[in-house]
């Protein structure tokens, strides 16, 4: 059953437009994203996924519009701006060093005790961590270097976890995995919301995104082109938002959409 | 933590995966040991095995090589080139590189000398002032780098010129100014030995040390349900140590002994080797030398990590020159020239620090320039002259830095990176 929030959403942005120079990236748009809520965010290239999730991790600023976090209008004007408050980002290239092992990319840059490291809590608490995830890592003493697609993916979400966000935008999480390892992954979601966090996710596939989202935001040419529950639509009805609802010739069972996947 | 299996106590919490075949003995240490050589994962394997073949091929071809004397000289030469060398691993580990440490160690040998014999400054004034415009030419590097772009390759090179011009123009006319040998820092690089007595005292503490720390850390890892290292695989550890210093300690004290000078140098490699691998800057280095972009989104400074190394690369060879003046008792135009530089950069590349960064040790600048003074010290014990010297040290690099792309090759597929 979709979870339903009772605290109303952690995260909204209100009427939030990006410029650059003559192009309009984002107009107007919304987004709401309560706890305990995977929010699946599609749409085509050029669409505009790419600006808002950098404006939520504080790489862009918006023009105009807000962004209202845990009740409250904030601005966020970097990426510590975003960690601050609790919006953790796990970009497309995950950004883990190769060389370094599991515990030390988790803790990178915010070691514990920098002047004689503390290995035995970090080595501890990555493996709470882990097992939280129900992470299949056989061990995390090794280099990432050596560990599957998958496995990457989740220590990067692990990585943003350790800040403790309320948040966690996830840009493509599964484009460069095979068929297990999305399937890794999805199952990795689906316990963040467990968690009770906000999960914000990019992504192409309507299978995972009916998979595993509660709903899902169209953007089409930088404005919201719906909102739709997961469960009670279809790939082509959203694919018709993405593509812009006109352009697609005829719904055989658009009356009937909702009856098409009913509730679990 | 809750999800831990309280049925089974014997395992430790990092070993409950079924997928790892290894435990904490020390049979399985052992064992896994022999897996990660067979991996590709040779760690300082090859240059010891190195170093053995060279000094039996030399010995056989003469008889002086491994006396005692010639092992304790061995060792004071090797000290100058070698704090160089463990400069060039900090720029080396952030994927970087520094050319110019020859030219740099050659302008701290005669800024040295020239301040303190000409200008009459005391030994310590003259000595900061060397090391002082290390640090900055280090600096000046770390900014054309990384606020104007420009390679490090480009601007150590022109470093690398530009100061040995200074280092030219600094000496004068006459081109040498020697160092008296009554001053402290000829007779610390030339006479100061360490006493019998107090050189096997260092060794029962270089054993006690390494046993101390690794009993502490494996009941830290076992009080918090890690697995640990046995007391029994410390204890043969630390023997192990205690026996191969001892042995050495007792064949040099047959001659002069050790040198203080060499002493410092080891001192040198220690605490280098403990930022690197226990404090948080050593991580940062590390991260930066594997991917950048990630350690900046990771929020460590990049542009900071980049001018520590270039800084104390710089700083170390300015403090290496100082020392082979000394050594020398005189600075002079081929200070710091001719083969410094190159073999500097060789000694960290032998020893095992990769020239794309991210991977290396302090202790590659060690092992490394033992290599290569060994290389020297026996070819000019032959009496054959510089270019036998040139051409064995150049195929020493060039093996082993095959070796290390083969072993690297072999760790990728075996899953080690």
């Amino acid at each position: 059953m979709t979870a339903v929030s009772t605290t109303g959403p952690v995260l909204s942005l209100r009427g939030v437009s990006k410029n650059f120079g003559a192009v309009a990236a984002l107009t107007g748009v919304h987004l709401d994203v309560a706890p305990r809520q995977v929010v699946a965010i599609v749409g085509d290239n050029g669409a505009g996924k790419s600006t808002l999730v950098k404006i939520l991790s504080g790489v862009h600023r918006p023009d105009t519009g807000s962004i209202v976090f845990g009740g409250r209008e904030v601005t966020i004007s970097g990426p510590a701006d975003a960690h601050a408050l609790g919006i953790a980002t796990v970009f497309q290239d995950l950004a883990l060093c190769e060389n370094l092992d599991v515990v030390e990319n988790l803790f990178l840059g915010r070691e514990l005790r920098r002047g004689r490291l503390d290995e035995v809590t970090m080595e501890l608490r990555s493996w709470e961590l882990l097992r939280q995830l129900s992470a299949k890592i056989p061990s995390v003493r090794i280099p990432v270097a050596s560990l599957s697609g998958g496995q990457r993916q989740t220590v990067a979400i692990a990585r943003s976890l350790l800040g403790d966000p309320a948040v966690i935008i996830l840009d493509e999480p599964t484009a460069a995995l095979g068929v297990a390892q999305t399937a890794e992954v999805l199952h990795l979601i689906e316990r963040l919301r467990d968690r009770g966090l906000g999960v914000i996710m990019i992504s192409h596939s309507m299978e995972e995104v009916r998979a595993v989202a509660d709903e899902v935001a169209v953007l089409r040419l930088g404005r919201n082109n719906g909102v739709f529950k997961a469960a009670e639509v279809s790939s082509q009805d959203i694919i018709a938002a993405i593509v812009g609802a006109d352009a697609l010739p005829h719904h055989p069972h658009r009356p009937h959409r909702g009856e098409n996947r009913g509730d679990e | 933590m809750s999800e831990r299996p309280l049925a089974e106590p014997a395992a430790p919490l990092d070993l409950l995966d079924e997928r790892l075949r290894r435990g904490a003995g020390l049979r399985s240490a052992l064992t896994g040991i022999l897996e990660r050589i067979r991996s590709g994962d040779l760690g300082a394997l090859p240059i010891i095995v190195g170093l053995l073949v060279i000094w039996t091929v030399f010995q056989a071809l003469n008889p002086v090589f491994l006396s005692s004397t010639n092992l304790v000289n061995l060792l004071m030469e090797s000290v100058s080139v070698g704090v160089i060398a463990l400069g060039v691993v900090c720029v080396l580990l952030v994927g970087q590189i520094d050319l110019s440490v020859g030219s740099v160690s050659g302008l701290s040998a005669a800024l040295t000398a020239v301040t303190f014999v000409e200008a009459g400054w005391p030994l310590p004034a003259a000595m900061a002032a060397a090391i002082g415009a290390g640090a900055a030419i280090g600096w000046i590097y770390a900014q054309m780098v990384t606020r104007l772009g420009v390679p490090s390759f480009v601007a150590t090179l022109a470093g690398l010129l530009s100061f040995l011009g200074v280092q030219l123009w600094l000496l004068g006319d006459t081109g040498a100014v020697n160092l008296p040998y009554d001053s402290d820092l000829v007779h610390f690089a030339q006479l100061a030995f360490v006493p019998a007595w107090l050189s096997y005292v260092l060794v029962v503490l270089a054993a006690g040390w390494l046993f101390a720390t690794g009993y502490t850390l494996a009941r830290k890892r076992r009080a918090a349900g890690l697995s640990a290292r046995s007391t029994r695989l410390l204890v043969v550890r630390s023997a192990g140590l205690l026996a191969a210093l001892g042995f050495a300690v007792w064949y040099l004290n047959r001659a002069r002994g050790i040198g203080w000078m060499f002493v410092c140098f080891v001192g040198l490699v220690l605490a280098l080797n403990y930022a690197l691998t226990r404090t948080g800057w050593g991580r940062s280095v590390f991260a930066v030398g594997g991917n950048a972009e990630a350690a900046r989104r990771a929020g460590i400074n990049v542009r900071r990590i980049y001018t520590g190394a270039f800084v104390l690369c710089s700083s170390l060879a300015a403090l290496g020159g100082m020392l082979a003046a000394a050594r020398l008792a005189a600075a002079n135009q081929a200070s710091g020239a001719g083969d410094v530089n190159l073999n500097a950069i060789a000694a960290a590349v032998i020893g095992g620090t990769s020239l794309f960064g991210g991977r290396g040790s302090a202790f590659a600048a060690l092992l490394g320039i033992l290599v290569i003074q060994s290389i020297s010290s026996g070819l000019t014990l032959l009496d054959l002259d510089s270019s036998f010297r040139f051409i064995v040290t150049g195929l020493v690099l060039a093996l082993a830095v095959a070796l290390d792309s083969a072993a690297r090759r072999s760790r990728a597929s075996h899953g080690r990176a």
